[in-house]
């Protein structure tokens, strides 16, 4: 069985189509990409999938149960984490405090974390990770104070705190300087090795075709072209969808 | 955060002791700071923690000092009116919290403003209930069998144990995870649903608890002055709450103690100017406002900051926290 199956999706803003019937299956342990000009309904794919949008009719199926139209928070606490294109973090709150927002409401009921106190195991697992990421000597500083490459450390650090199922990260690499997307490429990589699976939507097609085995293309919200790397390459659709005719 | 402790106890150890000199009015003035104390705390939660605009919290007080007082002239124990008070407080906090669900900022400022004046039409107009707008007089004191807390000395400290465990609680509810969340929600609200925060529950609770708190205030706050009338909760007194916490602080445990000292005890320093006391007082919000947009907290951060840099130059700002 698939990890995530969407099933139909579509989205309308008004009368605008963003995602017209998109279909496509994400399997245990894999790490797809997903690619398409700008404005070709991917983000738009991420927001319908994780609860920021509501879709306007499809399915999405997660580990064979029905989320369509579930709440973000509901979505996550099923265990899919995200990243975002145009940072989203806590501004005026440690690096720390950010990471242990994203571990505290995995489980637990609303009373149990009022009267739950204890946090060792949730702390230290979010010092390894910044550790992981080599941001751990900037725990105790205010997100809003980190670079912008530190700050998508950050965002990547914080969709892995809750341990999720999967992961999906929406453009990880936009705006980054060459030696932290060799960084970042080195632990999705690492981090698929131990069994995380993974969407990756970028525009960078360097680190697409080299971490993707299989990539699906999206254009003006519908899905042109799916194959490996080399297959993508070489569709012309996939060359008109980006170049024009 | 651990740093609020000791100023905390330190203000505690102040309170104890300063009845001993003060007179009776200068004793009243403190009372109701107290009492105000309680209500910016409750406006902070919601307001500062968890960025909810609330402009009713008027509204909510209304809840508890008219449960006391009603109950009161029935012979009722005055706690027990209070619990009514903190339990229709916190009901209605509930009720007011769904539009937050849907509305933000200034439509939710439109919201709750809206439901301060139909509570104050309500009293007005309810008379059989309330009074209309002659109101109740004679609100009871508690009485705990031989013990009386009649006198206003007595009353005082009586206030100061609601508003010990008024702080306590705050402390202990904006120290645990939901105090987290709560500013998760302040800080990215798309962010924190997207990390699992549940923003209904959440914004529920931060209006239902301050609303409580307001309750809990008002409560104290009918047989401090031991006459009410709809025109102490009005759209003004809400603006007045909304005005403690932000020239204390917004989102800062400490805020609400420093913003309900200067809102209740600068007007009395300023009677002696007679009418002008009113501009002078204007003034002195407008320029706090300008030039300490973090409220006064933010002026014990410079300080901090400022003999933190003396003895150890090598400490960057973000260790503040």
């Amino acid at each position: 069985m698939a990890l995530l199956e969407i099933e139909n999706l579509t989205k309308h803003f008004f009368r605008l189509s963003a995602l017209s019937g998109v279909s496509l299956n994400v399997e245990p342990g894999e790490l797809l990409g997903v690619i398409g000009p700008n404005g070709s309904g991917k983000t738009t794919l991420f927001n319908c999938v994780t609860g920021v949008l509501p879709p306007s009719g499809g399915h999405v199926l997660f580990r064979g149960e029905d989320i369509t139209g579930r709440t973000a928070d509901a979505v996550y606490q099923r265990g899919i984490a995200r990243t975002f294109q145009l940072i989203q973090l806590f501004p005026e709150m440690t690096v720390l405090e950010n990471m242990l927002v994203a571990a505290q409401e995995k489980t637990g009921t609303l009373l149990s974390r009022l009267l739950r106190r204890e946090e060792t195991k949730e702390t230290t697992r979010a010092q390894e990770l910044l550790e992981f990421l080599g941001i751990a000597r900037l725990q105790d500083n205010l997100a809003s104070n980190l670079s912008y490459g530190q700050q998508k450390l950050l965002d990547f650090g914080m969709a892995l705190m809750s341990d999720p199922q999967l992961i999906l990260l929406d453009e990880p690499m936009a705006g980054v300087n060459p030696t932290m997307i060799n960084n970042l490429m080195g632990h999705i990589v690492e981090l698929n090795g131990r069994g995380y699976t993974f969407v990756l939507i970028e525009h960078n097609m360097e680190v697409v075709m080299s971490l993707c085995r299989r990539i699906v293309v999206l254009s003006q919200g519908e899905r042109i072209a799916e194959g490996t790397p080399a297959e993508i390459a070489d569709n012309p659709l996939v060359l008109d969808a980006y170049f024009g005719r | 955060m651990a740093r609020a402790r000791w100023p905390l106890l330190a203000a505690l150890a102040l309170c104890l002791l300063l009845p001993l000199v003060l007179d009776q009015y200068k004793l009243y003035v403190l009372s109701l700071t107290l009492v105000y104390v309680i209500l910016a705390i409750g406006l902070n939660l919601t307001l500062g923690y968890a960025g909810q605009i609330s402009l009713c919290h008027a509204a909510f007080m209304a809840f508890g000092s008219y449960a006391v007082a009603i109950l009161g002239q029935h012979g009722v124990p005055f706690e027990m009116g209070l619990v009514l008070g903190v339990a229709l407080a916190f009901g209605w906090g509930l009720v007011l919290g769904f539009p937050a669900l849907k509305v933000k900022h200034h439509y939710l400022a439109m919201v709750t403003l809206g439901f301060n004046i139909i509570v104050f039409l309500v009293l007005r107009n309810w008379e059989s209930l309330t009074g209309g707008s002659f109101g109740i007089s004679n609100v009871a004191r508690p009485v705990w069998g031989p013990v009386s807390f009649k006198s206003d000395r007595a009353f005082y400290f009586y206030i100061l144990a609601w508003a010990a465990v008024v702080v306590a609680s705050a402390y202990w509810i904006l120290h645990s995870r939901w105090g987290r969340a709560f500013r998760a929600i302040r800080e990215n609200e798309m962010r924190a649903e997207v990390v699992g925060v549940s923003l209904r529950n959440y914004k529920l609770m931060a209006f239902a608890i301050g609303a409580a708190y307001a309750g809990t205030g008002g409560a104290l706050f009918a047989p401090l002055l031991g006459y009410i009338d709809p025109g102490a909760y009005t759209l003004d007194r809400s603006i007045q709450f909304l005005m403690m916490v932000v020239l204390g602080g917004l989102g800062r445990f400490e805020g609400p103690f420093i913003g309900a000292l200067v809102v209740t005890v600068l007007p009395e320093v300023l009677r002696g100017s007679e009418g002008l006391y009113l501009i002078i007082y204007a003034v002195a919000v407008i320029i706090m406002m300008l030039f300490m947009p973090k409220g006064l907290v933010g002026l014990w951060d410079l300080a901090w900051r400022f003999s933190k840099s003396r003895t150890s130059p090598s400490t960057s700002s973000a260790s503040l926290r």
